[in-house]
């Protein structure tokens, strides 16, 4: 019934490795590093801890740069799409490393922590192909420095309605004067931290970056003041529900943010971006598919790979095929399945009922309009 | 964890035999390895099963598996506590978790089964 992955690639372990092992959690294989997808009491236990009430991530594999200098933000114009100009000191940017084609390489967090001082976020498993795609760049650039700190630094992030309460709680109320999509600094249980009040649930609350010589410290702190330790198959789930998508399922090289509705987030104005004219002629142009989410009617859960056939009451096969599931799971919060995925344009209208074919079966399914979940 | 009077399968599925009828589930390791379950596709009652053959589906948060009869027969009963509550495989995976019941139609299929402490030796 079950079957092993082998793994013969050697696994990189953040600092709080052992701590997830301690407290035994099941660790998997994730973007080259052996994380935990789940504790004790199960992922949907840690759903609904961090939908009611707090739950902390060990996010430490994601990749973290910083950037310093009079050049920085004119280098990281060359490959962001964020305006950054107008980016004012303390505050976050979500945006995309594009190529000359506009196709998405990764999804980034930014933020300006000082005049000239700015933090990349990236995505772990694409931390690799970022640093190929940036490295070139930086030998044409000059005037900033750049510094790889996600070795250096722990990055735990705590989600939920009581995240921020216990964060102010640990820092003499510092944390709250810092608000969404904002980052800033304070002394946490004694810890000299950077907080980012970002995050991947859908929930209030911080990415919480210090030394890594204070990671265990800070995680364990954490779970004293109640925040309950959550894996990669809560934080997967969460992330679907929130509507936000994951790179490697719903965004790709193949796909670019205009298509994937995210045009918000791609800015290509900036002079120097490498992107900048393929994004322009996208935003110009009707793209052939759109990202939807949808909701599953009948019985069953959308995955990844599931193609996605116009809703007839006849045979499901390549004729009335119109698209492809990217993300799909059980949703505890809407207790049922969710899941988004590409489909052609001119069937991607809010409410329009499709098919989903769950490995030969067909399954009806309705496009909704996302987020699936908004926290009140 | 895994009771002496059950049979079980390498695919990790038991068997209670009740008479000539065959009481199928999956054993404590499979609901452990998959974690919450949140989905079970079960077959038409009256359909036949063919030895090791797949009956139906089950999912978790994460993950499919198929589900394979460790026994033929045709399928006299399918649990409805099972696809109306998957956590019931959690709870209670040779009790009220159980999925399928089949008529047995070979009683030697039983010596391709496996007895608790073989079971056992083979999750080590």
């Amino acid at each position: 019934m079950l079957s092993d992955e082998s793994q013969d690639q050697i696994l990189k372990k953040t600092v709080l490795h052992s701590t997830h092992v301690e407290s035994n959690a099941k660790m998997v294989s994730f973007g080259g590093w052996d994380m935990p997808v789940q504790y004790a009491n199960g992922i949907i236990a840690e759903i609904n801890a961090v939908r009611n009430v707090a739950g902390i991530f060990d996010v430490s594999h994601m990749g973290r740069l910083e950037f310093e200098g009079e050049g920085a933000e004119s280098f990281l114009s060359t490959f962001l799409s964020a305006n950054l100009p107008v980016l004012k000191i303390g505050r976050g940017k979500y945006n995309f490393i594009c190529n000359e084609d506009g196709g998405i390489i990764d999804d980034a967090m930014v933020y300006r922590t000082d005049d000239q001082s700015f933090l990349l976020v990236i995505n772990a498993g694409n931390a690799e192909v970022d640093m190929e795609w940036i490295n070139p760049l930086i030998a044409k650039s000059t005037g900033f420095s750049m510094n790889v700190v996600t070795n250096e630094t722990a990055m735990i992030a705590i989600q939920g309605p009581k995240a921020v309460e216990i964060i102010d709680g640990l820092s003499n109320g510092e944390a709250s004067n810092i608000r969404r999509f904002r980052i800033g600094s304070a002394t946490v249980a004694g810890i000299s931290a950077t907080l980012a009040r970002t995050g991947y649930t859908g929930e209030d609350g911080f990415e919480v970056i210090v030394s890594a010589d204070q990671g265990k410290k800070l995680w364990n702190v954490l779970r004293e003041a109640g925040a309950i330790e959550s894996g990669l198959g809560a934080r997967d789930v969460l992330r679907l529900e929130a509507g936000l998508p994951l790179h490697g399922n719903d965004l790709s090289t193949e796909i670019n943010p205009f298509e994937a509705g995210f045009g918000r987030f791609a800015y290509f104005e900036a002079p120097n971006s490498i992107a900048g004219a393929a994004l322009k002629r996208l935003s110009e142009t009707e793209a052939s598919r759109a990202l939807v989410g949808f909701k599953m009617i009948g019985r069953g859960i959308p995955r990844s790979g599931l193609n996605i056939h116009e809703y007839n009451l006849g045979n499901v096969d390549e004729s009335n095929l119109i698209g492809v599931v990217t993300s799909g799971t059980h949703s505890p919060t809407l207790d049922g399945g969710i899941g988004m995925g590409y489909v052609e344009q001119k069937h991607s209208a809010t409410g329009t009922k499709i098919i989903i074919d769950v490995r030969g079966r067909p399954v009806e399914a309705e496009i909704v309009d996302m987020p699936f979940y908004k926290r009140s | 964890m895994y009771p002496d009077d059950l049979k079980y399968s390498k695919e990790h599925e038991w068997v209670r035999m009740n008479g000539n009828i065959a009481e199928i589930g999956v054993t404590v390791f499979a609901q452990e390895s998959l974690g919450d379950v949140v989905f079970v596709d079960l077959p038409d009652v009256g359909r036949d099963v063919a030895q090791f053959a797949k009956f139906g589906e089950i999912e978790s948060v994460k993950a499919v598996s198929d589900l394979f009869s460790p026994v033929g027969g045709k399928i006299v009963e399918v649990n409805a506590a099972a696809t109306d509550s998957p956590e019931v495989v959690n709870e209670e995976p040779y009790g009220t978790g159980w999925l399928i019941k089949v008529e047995l139609a070979d009683a030697s299929q039983l010596h391709d089964l496996m007895d608790s402490a073989t079971y056992q030796a083979t999750l080590e």
